[in-house]
């Protein structure tokens, strides 16, 4: 099977000449119908509808958030966030308790759930067999992230508050806050892990690296940034969800601030919803300007697993 | 000497002194154990391979390859693309390892190790037995960390600002990047950073160099400073070079091994590879006749 002189001339452009130009019109007539007229239409619509669709999700977005930025307005102030709750007086109401509640809550959250998240999703990625049993795994995973957050709030009553006697307490909340973003975060981390090229492990193994100093050395910090992006919007699920916290019984009248991990508490989300479910108008300023402290937070987190991300992959060496 | 057992002589060259064994034209048979050929222990052979298959799954990527490779030589293996080279290569330093259905049969030891023996730790292993890959791959870190990381997790116990400006000067890469030493390595060009991974693996002075088409991925220029670099490594390296390029066999190995379709065909000096090969299907190969 050598190759020929004649394999060549196939591939040589055509010769100089009227025949070459002559062919390339008779073919396009008789083969194609280009219509581009209607194609143009067509794609313009497509455009335009695209457009709309845009249109309508950010502008419910921006109407939801001009509504209950108009609702806050009056009600935001410095004594707004340092001032606990009052239910006779809503003008000297603060969010303090809620706030500090909050954040003993993230807090203790991601106490457990980032090493725990890392820890396996490490293991899963990087030390499991790939078989039949650990996709089953990954997919049981997958499928707890979208399990709904009240599901988990019955677990935390029965296994926290119930069987560990940890009773209403901030530590219960965060357990249970564990449980519900602890998928996500393996996932996330698994995502980030597997991200990770195999050429950089190849080179560090065939260095003389151990299992561990690979994975210390080079597919952590690699994958670092997109793990935190995970843990950063996993957290903020966990700041935004009131159900599984009704549902242990975090109170929602709290005029102290937690001082230990088995105090009881209030957070953000519940004491917008008790705000809310008061018939007096004053109380739903209140509950408008604790929103948007609350979007304020979430937005903050956002910013920050964006900013984390960008800062980290500027920083090579 | 023309029998179907050939004795090869390259004249001043080291390997005229290594005993090598009756030489079948198909394949080349190592001595059947250190002690039975009497050979000076410096140049009896680093890696001898019997009757060596390597499978993935129920797959025979490469089919009882049997040779003998010699130290501080430039041994190249080639042939047509898929028929086992780096399938071979990998197995040297275990890493198929990572290669989930891989299974192996057949001996193969390498320095002082039974390869595939359950006493081998392929940690251990590979500081001796390094290797580059076909694509440039550094870490995404600084050139000085590039090529100190992997003294400093063996536990490399000299300086390591000496360490790292003799490896990069053994790879003639310190002019050009002595003043950016703790620059990020990706900003280097691809042949240089080729050229730092084999920095950062003779950093961890192993006695095998194991190399996959190094210059695959690399301009007509960088090739030449890599095959330059080879050349000059054999005087302390063996270097086990893969290549699909067959002017590159010819230019810098002492050695050439032909594979096809997962067999060892035929493997003998360069010279008689590519002058005088006793195999139909080397000489078709080589001759440009198929692959
Ligand atoms: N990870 C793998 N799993 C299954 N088959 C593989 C794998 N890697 C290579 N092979 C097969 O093994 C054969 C030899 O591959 P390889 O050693 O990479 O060839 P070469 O380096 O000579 O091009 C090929 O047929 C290839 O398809
Ligand atoms: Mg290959």
């Amino acid at each position: 099977m050598s190759r020929s002189q004649a394999d060549w001339t196939l591939a040589a452009p055509a010769p100089p000449g009227g025949s070459y130009e002559r062919s390339r019109t008779d073919r396009t007539d008789a083969l194609f119908r280009p219509r581009l007229g209607l194609r143009r239409f067509i794609g313009t619509l497509f455009a335009v509808t695209c457009l709309l669709m845009t249109v309508a999700a950010i502008g419910m977005l921006v109407v939801l958030l001009v509504r209950v930025g108009l609702d806050a307005r009056p009600w935001l102030s410095r004594h707004f966030l340092t001032n606990f709750p009052s239910t006779l007086y809503p003008e000297r109401a603060g969010i303090w308790s809620a706030l500090v509640g909050t954040a003993w809550l993230i807090g203790l959250t991601s106490l457990f759930s980032v090493p725990i998240g890392i820890g396996a999703a490490i293991y899963l990625e990087e030390y499991a067999r790939k078989n039949w049993f650990s996709r089953l795994v990954h997919l049981n995973i997958a499928n707890l992230a979208g399990v709904p957050s009240i599901v988990y709030g019955i677990l935390g009553l029965a296994m926290f508050v119930r069987f560990c006697h940890l009773g209403r307490s901030v530590l219960a909340g965060a357990l249970t806050m564990s449980l519900l973003v602890l998928p996500v975060i393996i996932i996330a981390a698994r995502e980030a892990l597997s991200a990770v090229p195999d050429s950089i492990r190849h080179a560090a193994y065939a260095l003389g690296a151990t299992r561990w100093q690979v994975i210390w050395h080079h597919v952590l910090p690699a994958a670092l940034p997109g793990i935190c992006t995970g843990i950063i919007l996993a957290l903020s699920r966990a700041v935004g969800e009131a159900a599984p916290l009704m549902m242990i019984g975090a109170l929602t009248y709290v005029a102290f601030v937690p001082s230990g991990p088995l105090d009881t508490f209030t957070a953000l989300p519940i004491q917008i919803y008790d705000w809310v479910s008061r018939p007096q108008s004053d109380f739903h300023g209140l509950a408008a300007a604790a929103i948007v402290v609350l979007l304020a937070i979430l937005l903050t987190m956002n910013a920050l697993a964006i900013g984390l991300r960008s800062w980290y992959q500027g920083r090579q060496p | 000497m023309m029998t179907d057992v050939q004795e090869y002589d390259l004249s001043n060259d080291r390997s005229g002194t290594i005993a090598r064994p009756a030489i079948p034209a198909v394949q080349v048979r190592p001595a059947a154990s250190s002690d039975a050929v009497p050979q000076s222990a410096d140049d009896a052979p680093v890696i001898t391979t019997d009757a060596l298959s390597i499978y993935y799954g129920k797959f025979a990527a490469v089919q009882e390859a049997t040779m003998a490779i010699p130290p501080r030589q430039v041994t190249a293996i080639i042939g047509p693309s898929g028929c086992g080279k780096s399938t071979l290569l990998r197995a040297f330093n275990r890493m198929n390892d990572f290669i989930p259905g891989m299974r192996v049969t057949g001996g193969l030891r390498c320095l002082d190790w039974e390869v595939y023996g359950s006493k081998t730790d392929a940690v251990e292993l590979r500081r001796r037995v390094g290797m580059v890959f076909q694509k440039p791959n550094p870490f995404p870190k600084s050139t000085y960390k590039n090529v100190a990381w992997g003294a400093r997790v063996n536990g490399y116990r000299g300086d390591l600002d000496e360490l790292v400006e003799r490896s990069l000067r053994q790879a003639a890469l310190w002019d050009e990047v002595k003043d950016k030493l703790h620059a990020s390595s990706l900003a280097l060009s691809g042949g240089q950073q080729q050229r730092l991974c084999i920095a950062r693996a003779i950093a961890l002075q192993p006695d095998i160099l194991l190399m996959d088409e190094p210059c695959s991925a690399l301009d007509p220029i960088a090739t030449s400073k890599i095959e330059d670099l080879i050349d000059a490594l054999k005087e302390r390296y063996t270097v086990v070079l893969v290549t699909h390029n067959m002017q590159q066999a010819a230019r810098v190995s002492d050695l050439t091994a032909f594979m096809y379709m997962g067999r060892l065909i035929e493997f003998d000096a360069t010279n008689t590879i590519f002058t005088s090969p006793h195999n139909r299907q080397t000489q078709d190969y080589i001759t440009g006749r198929f692959g």
